[in-house]
């Protein structure tokens, strides 16, 4: 679940050298007053999309646990080194990886010695997570990803959120304006470089002030025309895409201050499903989503990111009268239920030892995700009116067959040894979610 | 006590996708692939090949993955050493790198270029990581690693202002980097890591080095390349340079990053033929070979003298 949004500014200024401008210092201290906050709210995981990283071949995830250099920016080097070290969560990165790939898109993780994470990843958590209190995962920006590419990369990484669980900070790193100034100045004369910029970064930060982000969302293009907008703003498309594509916020402009001529700001928005807003959104860009509620994506315009499962399941209207879905095992992570019922026989999705509810992933050992995974089965067939002692056949899909197989078996057999269904039992490279078992049942009612 | 004058002894565009060093599988490289990109690949060593017999004292590099706001800047230590990791092909390319420096050299030029109204710093923290793009176009052109380099980065300007504001800059780097090079008695070879058309795929095969999966992202592309090479082949660098600007906006080509316009215009830009060692496509993007021996134009001159 999404506690709150972010944007903050990727500058190694603010963490560097706040003594050397007013405004770096007031960014700085908001940054790390915006920490605290953030490490009193009890958020699992911290997800950061920079605009200063770039992909070209789709999009990258880390997902190296603890990934340790010492930074030197290849503009801003005379401030000084950063090093580093970050607590990384490497199965949100895989479980958003393999959303994403699932549904068609190019995606990669990363786990190099010596991966350079860039400047802006490094210096939101720094001054976010100086602890690291709380576990990161960091996606890259494709620059040549548009539209329609990011925000599919955004409801991937809302359907790896509703999945995984756990109470959620999402972080956009992205200047505003992105003019800088070419040459020397003196730093405590640091100011947005044309007024127009200036101008325009304040129109933005109005509206996000309200709270209004797919507003944002539907004039980064001119926001990024007139103002030379960080990568052309791509990244509010993205975060519009994670927190739901609507205006349902609570808004709060943290600062606002110039770094070497450029726009940079920290908003933070909160959720708020209750908001009245009595205003319409502003603009529309070609096939426009369905608008209404916080789970309206409006995914039906788009082609590259199927619907997200969680939310299909609870929108679908009517179900087909032998579907059967049950809180009692984890949601599915696709467009499907979990078993139908066909005359005297039930077949079962592949089921997984996701934990019901919460949708966490046990440890990765096989013994406890064979018990968890041959439980969800249970729960399953009960709430279907059938039960252990009837299942017919079974296909076992494991991820590491030559470690896990015998210890696989045993835990099998305490269950399913007497019943005796028939059973075949596959290697697979990986499975949507990072588990390492997966089971396909057929059982009789 | 006076140097001899110094000369540039060759210029190279010599571009430097991490996919041709992945290809080689040298053993400074970690991942290691099957082949690839040969004709690339064996471009650089005939290359190679004709520009280290004239025994350069220095290789100066002008590369895109340096990229600067304020002006442009040197590396300024008589050595880096480390690990490069291509951030946007980590699969491909984790380099170990040793490298020397022409300090003297780059504060050289760094001067000259400030004579010329250039911003110019110099880069000394020794933690500083070298971009890949210097290492690939580097290593390529002396894989051994045993000739100093000056290291030169890429400012952003163009893209906050106009192709030809850049291009104007690097017009002016590139005539205080010669007059530099002829102060300090080197003998010097020249590599502008540039590819052409810039337009590439968005997916890569499986196996990163499928050549069945290679050629040219789009036909109006390699339709703008060969009109380059064209012009580089028969020697028309001052109109090549007249239409870097629109080869930059129509084929989305790196030159905006100026390393060519640089390299041509320390050259003088050069009314003898460019030698096209190789052209091939790297993810869809054009990538050439393409050298210029002063000697030539030496040597032809000579003859229309005699004759």
């Amino acid at each position: 679940m999404i506690q709150k949004a972010y944007i903050v500014p990727g500058q190694p200024h603010v963490l560097l050298a706040p003594d050397k401008n007013e405004g770096w210092r007031k960014l700085h201290d908001a940054y790390r007053a915006v920490g605290q906050e953030i490490e009193r709210s009890g958020a699992e995981l911290i997800l950061v999309y920079s605009t200063q990283w770039f992909s070209v071949i789709g999009h990258l995830f880390q997902v190296d646990p603890k990934p340790k250099w010492t930074l030197v920016d290849q503009n801003w080097y005379e401030l000084g080194e950063i090093p580093y070290e970050f607590r990384i969560d490497p199965e949100f990165g895989k479980l958003y990886a393999g959303l994403c790939k699932e549904h068609g898109m190019q995606a990669a993780t990363v786990a190099y010695h010596g991966f350079p994470i860039d400047t802006g990843t490094v210096v939101a958590l720094k001054l976010l997570n100086p602890n690291n209190a709380i576990p990161a995962s960091i996606v890259s920006c494709n620059i040549y990803a548009e539209r329609e590419e990011t925000r599919a990369l955004g409801y991937a990484a809302r359907a790896a959120i509703d999945t995984y669980g756990k109470k959620t900070i999402v972080v956009v790193v992205t200047n505003l304006s992105n003019r800088y100034e070419v040459g020397d100045i003196d730093p405590a004369h640091d100011r947005i470089s044309s007024a127009k910029d200036d101008e325009w970064n304040r129109k933005i930060l109005e509206m996000l002030g309200e709270g209004r982000l797919e507003d944002v969302a539907q004039v980064a293009r001119d926001f990024a025309r007139e103002a030379n907008a960080d990568m052309g703003f791509k990244a509010i498309w993205w975060l519009g895409a994670v927190m739901g594509e609507h205006n349902k916020y609570d808004g709060k402009v943290w600062e606002y201050q110039p770094v070497w001529g450029t726009g940079n700001a920290i908003v933070e928005l909160t959720p708020n499903e209750r908001k009245q807003i009595d205003w319409e959104k502003e603009f529309d860009e070609g096939p426009v989503p369905t608008f209404a509620t916080a789970s309206g994506t409006g995914l039906e315009t788009h082609n590259v990111l199927g619907t997200p499962a969680s939310e299909t399941a609870e929108q679908a209207a009517s179900p087909p009268p032998d579907v059967i879905r049950t809180d009692r095992a984890p949601k599915p992570v696709g467009p499907y239920p979990h078993a139908r019922r066909v005359g005297n026989f039930l077949f079962l999705s592949g089921i997984g030892p996701r934990k019901p509810g919460t949708g966490e992933v046990p440890i990765d050992d096989i013994e406890v995700q064979t018990r968890a995974a041959i439980e969800n089965v249970k729960a399953i067939l009960e709430d279907a009116g059938s039960s252990l002692e009837k299942v017919l056949d079974v296909t076992v899909y494991l991820t590491h067959m030559k470690r896990d197989f015998d210890r696989f078996n045993r835990v099998y057999a305490e269950y399913l040894g007497k019943v005796q269904p028939t059973r075949t039992t596959v290697g697979v490279d990986s499975l949507p979610t990072p588990i390492c078992v997966e089971l396909k049942v057929i059982a009789a009612i | 006590m006076t140097n001899p004058q110094g000369q540039i002894v060759g210029g190279l565009l010599a571009p430097h996708p991490p996919h041709i060093v992945y290809g080689e599988n040298h053993w400074r490289n970690e991942p290691k692939s099957e082949c690839g990109w040969e004709v690339l690949r064996w471009g650089y060593e005939r290359a190679r090949k004709h520009f280290l017999a004239k025994k350069p004292d220095v290789l100066l590099v002008h590369s895109p993955h340096w990229q600067t706001v304020i002006g442009h800047h040197f590396l300024g230590l008589p050595e880096f050493h480390g690990l490069s990791v291509d951030p946007i092909f980590p699969n491909l390319f984790r380099f170990q790198y040793d490298l020397k420096v022409d300090v003297e050299l780059a504060e050289l030029i760094a001067e000259e270029g400030k004579k010329d109204g250039l911003i110019t710093k110099m880069m000394r923290n020794p933690n500083f990581r070298v971009d890949y793009g210097t290492i690939v176009s580097c290593h390529m052109m002396n894989p051994e690693w045993d000739i100093p380099i000056v290291g030169i980065s890429s400012n952003n300007s163009p893209y906050y202002f106009s192709n030809e504001m850049g291009q104007a800059q690097m017009v002016k780097l590139g005539q205080a980097t010669r007059r530099a090079i002829e102060k300090s008695g080197r003998r010097a070879v020249l590599l502008a890591s540039n590819t052409l058309s810039h337009r590439h795929f968005t997916t890569e095969p499986d196996i990163p080095e499928d050549m069945s999966r290679e050629h040219v992202y789009e036909h109006s592309g390699y339709l703008w390349d060969m009109q380059v090479l064209d012009l580089m082949r028969t020697g028309r660098t001052k109109e090549l340079i007249a239409i870097l600007p629109e080869f930059m906006d129509h084929a989305v080509s790196e030159v905006k990053a100026g390393s060519l316009a640089w390299m041509l215009s320390a050259l003088n830009f050069p009314d003898y033929a460019g030698e096209v060692y190789g052209y091939w496509t790297v993810i869809g993007t054009g990538n050439a070979v393409v050298g210029w021996d002063p000697q030539l134009r030496e040597a032809a001159t000579t003859q229309g003298a005699m004759a």
